[in-house]
């Protein structure tokens, strides 16, 4: 029987899923006794209360009628949310494979949407899958070149990636701000009382395969973040690009040693991460936004979520898959329209989002310091038991 | 000498789940004496001097000291007891002046707060001079030698009053004057009545400076022997269980054409300075040329420079007749160049990845290993498996991680690396740094094999001994330059005048 140090040390090297979904459970506990603590009222009610309204008691059966249809529309808007988190999320992973904190998905993400929802405007006239592909790529072309240049600042002057994508967040934000805002050039010049964009052309809105277009169904993009995901994985795992990049993230000593050019595939990493986070952005901007306000460039946060959700799915691509549905679920299920104002008030809800957010974040770092005090302990030998794994490098005289 | 040991281990017993690394070993310590702890890689020494600090609990088993059964719960326990640990690497401060560390924990105050460092400077100093070692208790630890460095962690332990002191291999870090200097400090503390275990896997070393000698192979202990009598050959034989060559066996060198030439090369360090000061050498085919010289002389900077890591300020690098100057790493390792880096686990392998993987390092990009930039994972493991089976790879298949071999496995793994892609000139830069009699051996007979299938090998050690046995031609390097070239007949005082500045022939000559 191994120790539970060696357990634990088996999951994270295997990616195992117990860890997170752990991790999840006790981030959800503890929201329950905030629950509690605030309102004095039962957490189980609560969450009841959120996990209808995320409508995935649409997969329950026995659910029909009137709530079903409901159900339907909720699980539409919760997937809906899933699609920009599993992309922002990939955004997040790619890079962290090639040693690279990309956090500045946020940023890329919003160059995506303004250029995405730009593209959706002005190339009106073309046929429908034309222009949807070419706003598409657009966006994502944007993304990439956006975050391709802390990739080139890191790759010729070693700058930290993570003080230039924060830096080119804020670059984005506020020329963003200016092209959406009042007096914008890209503001819509019919209402200048209104920071809003021009609604994209009919021929540029993703279809929508489930439930109605005018109703917020859901849209076509979510097969692209699933393609995605696909796309992640076997580019990392059966290319030669991603053996590079796998093989920068984990020795970049040793890369360059062996002939790999370590700043190609830092700026490569860093530009197909942008990639996503600019899908991400058009997928939003054609599926369901349709334009792009002044208030959404600066108060989305949907990157800096998918930040947690790449760290809760372990960078996997089946554990972002399970995050992003976690956190967009929790996302819709507190939503104000979704939760019932007598079960648990809407302005807590939203906080309560935040709270397991944080509090999952936190966990997924206190699980590598467990597997390190874990060892610390061994180390120290204050326990008689040792596992087996490590005993090579114990042993070694 | 005392009738009671001052140190006796009854039986002691380690399991690490279902590996037994010490199985019922005696030992024991007289006072006044060097006793070496002797074995390979994984033999067990280094756990029974965990055990003995009280690092670990033993299983099973009794320590003694002074003929007193005591139990250790931690290392203070330990340092209460008397016995001092010099670990492999240094655990101290380098912030901080020598006095300053070897005070820290115990330190002298004013009111128990501010640190009296008059009187640690003096308490250091009194020490130091008591055991006639030179340490200057003023001098920051980042700005002393290695060999300053480890006098700072002996004297730490001697500042705690230990009689008992534990030397983890303690040369591995020193060049071989430095290890010289080392043995008169021990031997003085053995004047002193200190008792000594000196553990260590150099044999030479071991019959230098030990009194008795116990060896240990796989976790058991195969005998305890006193010097007198005892051989390199014999203490080998016990140590890995059977004959081994230590003298490596070849012939003649048949040297052909130039392969690699090296002319009036100029190459910075990473602060800047120039640490290659237009050095010129050449290796033709079929011969092994060593490369002799202390730590620092440029060794490095003149390796990374002919594999295109490292910028070149002036001269050339000629490779098979090709001018690579200036030439990307990927080019000039697809010139058919192998370059067995100096520290495997962090430039010659990535641990995290598979030994396919590893294997793929160079060659991750062509057939069979992939294709139009698709990986072939299939091919790839089965020119793994056929890699591992050929250079005798244990401990794991073609999805086993690198980080889960030993040491000299991890170390055939890169050799099987660079000699599967048939180089024509072999670069081996510590080759066998930290690696067992066995090991050795092996990578020294691939390295003379390459020779005479017509490779021309450039072998970098810090080993004079490695660089004597292997080498058909020795250039002796000091401060980037070449400073004298030899057969490989020169003995190993005249190579270490050269090395460290003095007149070698060439200059004698001229």
């Amino acid at each position: 029987m191994p120790s539970v140090a060696a357990r634990l040390a088996l999951y994270q090297r295997t990616g195992g899923v117990i860890t997170p979904i752990l991790t999840a459970l006790v981030a959800f506990m503890v929201g329950g006794l905030v629950v509690l603590a605030t309102t004095g009222k039962n957490p189980l009610g609560t969450y009841k209360a959120i996990f209808d309204g995320t409508g995935l008691n649409w997969l329950f059966p026995w659910v029909g009628g009137a709530e079903r249809t409901s159900a339907a529309f909720e699980l539409q808007q919760t997937l809906i949310l899933t699609v920009p988190l599993m992309l922002t999320a990939l955004a997040v992973a790619f890079a962290f494979r090639c040693g690279l904190f990309n956090i500045g998905g946020q940023g890329q993400y919003a160059v995506g949407s303004i250029v995405g929802v730009q593209a959706g405007v002005w190339l009106s006239g073309l046929s429908r899958p034309v222009h949807i592909v070419l706003a598409v790529l657009a966006a994502a072309l944007a993304g990439a070149v956006w975050a391709g240049i802390a990739g080139i600042l890191k790759a010729t002057v070693g700058a930290h990636e993570v003080i230039t994508t924060i830096m080119l967040n804020y670059i984005a934000l506020w020329v963003g701000s200016y092209l959406v805002g009042f007096g914008g050039p890209l503001q819509d010049p019919r209402d200048v009382s209104v920071p809003v964009t021009r609604e994209v052309a009919q021929s540029a809105k993703l279809p929508v395969f489930w439930g109605d277009p005018v109703l917020q169904g859901l849209h076509i993009g979510f097969f692209v973040a699933l393609g995605a995901l696909v796309v992640y994985f076997v580019v990392l795992n059966r290319t030669t690009l991603g053996y590079e990049v796998r093989a920068v993230g984990f020795n970049a000593e040793a890369a360059r040693y062996s002939g790999i050019k370590v700043g190609r595939s830092f700026f490569l990493a860093m530009a197909i991460s942008g990639g996503f986070a600019g899908l991400a952005g058009a997928m939003d901007v054609l599926g369901w936004e349709f334009k792009l306000d002044l208030t959404e460039i600066q108060s989305s946060q949907i990157a800096f979520i998918g930040i947690a959700v790449a760290l809760l799915g372990r960078n996997t691509a089946i554990g972002i898959f399970f995050s992003a549905l976690l956190f967009g679920a929790l996302l819709n299920g507190t939503s104000t329209r979704s939760l019932d104002p007598t079960v648990f008030k809407p302005e807590l809800a939203g906080n309560l989002t935040h709270i397991i957010q944080g509090l999952i974040v936190l966990f997924v770092g206190a699980d590598l310091l467990i597997v390190y005090l874990w060892q610390a302990r061994r180390k120290l030998g204050i326990a008689g038991r040792a596992g087996g794994p490590r005993r090579k490098a114990e042993a070694g005289a | 000498m005392d009738d009671v040991p001052v140190l006796e281990l009854h039986e002691i017993t380690k399991r690490f789940a279902s590996v037994v690394a010490n199985d019922a070993i005696d030992f024991d310590l007289r006072r006044g004496e060097v006793h070496a702890l002797l074995g390979e890689n994984g033999a067990g020494k280094s756990t029974l001097m965990n055990v003995l600090y009280g690092l670990y609990h033993p299983d099973e088993g009794e320590i003694h000291i002074n003929g007193k059964k005591v139990a250790f719960g931690s290392p203070k326990d330990a340092i209460e007891a008397g016995i001092g640990m010099v670990h492999q690497h240094f655990m101290l401060i380098p912030v901080m002046t020598a006095a300053e560390n070897i005070v820290l924990g115990t330190e002298p105050t004013h009111g128990r707060i501010l640190l009296d460092s008059d009187a640690a400077r003096k308490r250091v100093r009194d020490l130091a001079s008591r055991f006639n070692f030179a340490v200057d208790p003023d001098a920051r630890v980042a700005n002393i030698g290695v060999g300053q460095q480890q006098r700072v962690e002996i004297l730490k332990a001697l500042y705690r009053n230990a009689e008992i002191l534990i030397l983890d291999e303690p040369t591995a870090v020193l060049t071989p004057q430095e290890a010289q200097e080392l043995f008169e400090i021990l031997n003085s503390l053995k004047g002193e009545g200190m008792s000594i275990i000196f553990i260590s896997h150099k044999l030479n070393e071991v019959l230098d400076i030990a009194d008795r000698i116990t060896v240990l192979r796989r976790g058991k202990k195969v005998g305890t022997l006193p010097r007198e009598g005892a051989s390199e050959a014999g203490l080998a034989r016990l140590m890995v269980g059977r004959e081994v060559l230590l003298r490596v066996e070849k012939s003649a060198s048949a040297p052909g054409e130039p392969l690699l030439a090296v002319e009036d090369l100029v190459v910075r360090d990473n602060r800047g300075l120039e640490a290659v000061r237009g050095l010129s050498l050449e290796v033709r085919a079929g011969e092994i040329v060593g490369l002799a010289g202390v730590d620092g002389n440029g060794q490095s900077e003149l390796v990374e420079a002919i594999t295109g890591l490292r910028k070149v300020e002036g001269g050339r690098i000629v490779v098979g007749g090709r001018d690579l100057t200036g030439a990307s790493t990927q080019e000039i390792l697809d010139n058919r160049l192998g370059h067995i880096p100096e520290d495997r686990q962090r430039r010659g392998l990535v641990l995290e990845f598979t030994l396919a993987e590893n294997l793929a390092l160079h060659d991750y990009d062509r057939p069979p290993n992939s294709r139009f930039g698709w990986l072939r994972p299939g091919r790839m493991a089965q020119h793994a498996r056929r890699l591992l089976a050929e250079y005798d790879v244990r401990g794991g298949g073609p999805r086993t991680r690198a980080s889960a071999l030993s040491g000299g496995n991890q170390q055939k793994v890169v050799v099987a690396r660079e000699v599967s892609r048939e180089p024509r000139v072999l670069l081996a830069a510590q080759p066998t740094r930290g690696l067992d009699v066995g090991a050795i051996e092996y990578v020294h007979r691939r390295l003379v094999e390459q020779r005479d299938e017509g490779t021309a090998v450039l072998l970098v050690s810090l080993e004079l001994e490695e660089i004597l046995s292997l080498s058909d031609r020795i250039l002796a390097v000091y401060e980037g330059r070449i400073v004298g070239e030899y057969g490989s007949d020169v003995s190993e005082e005249e190579l270490g005048i050269a090395m460290t500045g003095g007149h070698g022939p060439a200059e004698a000559a001229a």
